[in-house]
């Protein structure tokens, strides 16, 4: 038995460690080989056998001529396209209003005083009501029951009925987005915004609200993907937009490549979106690993 | 506003009963603050010290007794609670910055917008507290970016930026690491040199025997004993605060290896009376 000895110093030298920092540490360079080569097999087995199934069935080829025919994509696409702006323009004008809407529901069901009672009651019967209603029925129900009540001055425009049906049932759940984050702050935020002799509405105003809002950015965000899809439910009262428009094609021509063209115009328009989330999500992550003190 | 003299005090507790339901936490709280004085309240974590505080702040609503502030019932529910906030500042042990705000903006948010300073004047004295305090190079950083005592530093400036007539402090170092205990005490000890009336929630046993003018102890929501400092810290006289005293400070004996000295102001290092007790 020998004198237990320290282990030999193994410094790295300056320019050793400056080398270590420059690239990942050698299992890791592994691990990623690895990923990626397991990745890259279960792409290929998937949709390799997706692909054998579906072009041996026997319908492959007729669905083929009906849905994926590209002569019928370029025919179709202007009329197609021209829906879809409408889709935009719906889109455009709605969410801003659902937005101040939503906010303005949020903080009044937040408020604690006894003379605002009547103005939370309506704000949670309001919620109630068109977030548990199908968006589709109050579609229908406003698209064709306001006209039909005939009141002076009021628009009788399907497209102004189908927009004011989707603030309506969209605005409800955004309310609740709102107020889920109006919730998240904590009681602590509001007590040092009073403690400071700030107002109970400038504590919500400057203190809760920003906080607030900054945190549901990002199911908000998500909330306009589902928005900009939900605009082709008013084709069921009748505007032109995109989804009808491809019906129409597909009625006059018995091809049904014009919904497969409408699928790609609201696709490609969700993605940006979806990856704004995506990368507003990451960042919100990595701040909490950061560990912001709060 | 009230005057100067020590026969009528800052700030006057009258009988106070506070309950969350029916636990009734605070129970005939007496206590009177006179102007310049420190005040520490000891005792276990739950004897009702943080809702005391709460409760002058009025944060929370009490269920009898009153409380005066330079002679002005401001329990009445007369007041204007809001303007009686503006006058008594409120430090919490979580320190509550915003964390949407650099530090600037934290202070200079209630200035402006409760007192109705103008945003230039605000920003002026913010930064001259803020020099004062040695975090002038912080006011553009956000509160993620400051250590737990720069932060706490920072909220104590921010309660003083609206000039208060009294300073109540919860347990203000509690949530922070040892080595920067000491800065934040260093803060506090320079407000009690200019003057500041204080009302403290405190652990720091040794830092109230050195700066507090009176101590009062608390349990189960009573104050059991008050009286000067050195002499309810070094000579208590009710059993209770007795059994308290050393059960501190048999969990953490106030001798210097126990504490970071070099974080300690000088004075403060000087804790023999608990040491040889200890």
């Amino acid at each position: 038995m020998t004198a237990p000895t320290a282990p030999p110093s193994r410094e790295l030298s300056p320019e050793q460690v400056q080398a270590l920092l420059r690239r990942p540490p050698l299992w890791r360079q592994r691990e990623l080989q690895r990923s990626v080569a397991i990745a890259l097999l279960s792409t290929l087995v998937v949709f390799g056998v997706l692909g054998y199934v579906i072009s041996r069935s026997t319908g492959w080829r007729d669905v083929q001529r009906a849905f994926l025919s590209p002569s019928d994509f370029v025919a179709s696409f202007p009329m197609v396209w021209d829906g879809f702006l409408l889709n935009v323009r719906i889109f455009l004008i709605a969410e801003p209003v659902i937005l101040a809407l939503g906010l303005l529901l949020a903080v009044v069901r937040s408020t604690r005083s006894p003379v605002l009672f009547p103005a939370r009651a309506a704000a949670v019967v309001y919620v109630d009501i068109f977030r548990g209603a199908p968006a589709l029925l109050v579609i229908l129900t406003l698209g064709f029951g306001m006209p039909a009540l005939r009141i002076e001055g009021l628009p009788n425009s399907a497209i102004f009925w189908g927009t004011m049906a989707i603030i309506l049932s969209s605005s409800a759940y955004q309310a609740e987005t709102f107020r889920a984050g109006i919730e998240s702050v904590h009681a602590s935020q509001r007590a040092a915004a009073r403690s400071l002799g700030l107002s109970n509405t400038q504590a919500m105003r400057y203190v809760v609200l920003p906080q607030a809002i900054r945190r549901v950015i990002p199911p908000t965000l998500s909330g306009f993907v589902g928005l900009q899809k939900e605009t082709a439910l008013v084709s069921v009262i009748g505007p032109l937009e995109a989804t009808r428009q491809a019906q129409i094609y597909a009625g006059m021509t018995f091809n049904f490549t014009s919904y497969v063209v409408a699928g790609v115009l609201f696709i490609a328009i969700t993605i940006p979106l979806a990856r704004l989330t995506d990368y507003l999500l990451q960042r919100t992550a990595q701040r909490r690993e950061i560990g912001g003190a709060v | 506003m009230s005057t100067g003299t020590n026969s009528t005090p800052l700030l006057l507790i009258e009988g106070l009963y506070k309950a969350y339901d029916r636990h009734l936490v605070l129970k005939n709280i007496n206590l009177a603050v006179r102007e310049h004085e420190v005040i520490c309240l000891i005792g276990a974590s739950g004897c009702g010290k943080s809702t005391l505080l709460r409760c002058i702040n009025l944060l929370e609503e009490i269920n009898a007794g009153a409380i005066y502030l330079g002679g002005e019932a401001i329990t009445s529910g007369q007041v204007d609670a809001d303007r009686i906030r503006q006058r008594i500042g409120l430090i919490f042990q979580s320190f509550n910055l915003f964390p949407h705000m650099s530090v600037l903006e934290n202070i200079t948010l209630a200035p402006v917008k409760a007192l109705g300073i103008s945003r230039r004047e605000a920003e002026t004295e913010a930064r001259t507290l803020l020099e004062r305090f040695g975090l002038e190079e912080k006011a553009g950083e956000y509160p993620d970016r400051l250590s737990g005592g720069q932060q706490q530093r920072v909220a104590i400036i921010r309660a003083l930026a609206l000039k208060p007539r009294v300073l109540l402090l919860d347990e203000v170092t509690s949530a922070l690491d040892p080595e920067m205990v000491g800065e934040v005490l260093t803060i506090i000890a320079e407000l009690k040199a200019l003057g500041m009336t204080m009302l403290l929630a405190t652990h720091q046993m040794g830092f109230a025997y050195q700066i507090a003018d009176r101590v009062a102890f608390l349990d189960a929501g009573a104050i059991v004993e008050e009286g000067p400092a050195k002499r309810v810290l070094s000579q208590p006289e009710h059993p209770r605060t007795r059994q308290f005293l050393q059960q501190v400070l048999a969990a953490s004996p106030l001798s210097p290896a126990a504490t970071d000295d070099r974080a300690l102001p000088v004075e403060f290092a000087g804790m023999a009376p608990f040491a040889e007790r200890g």
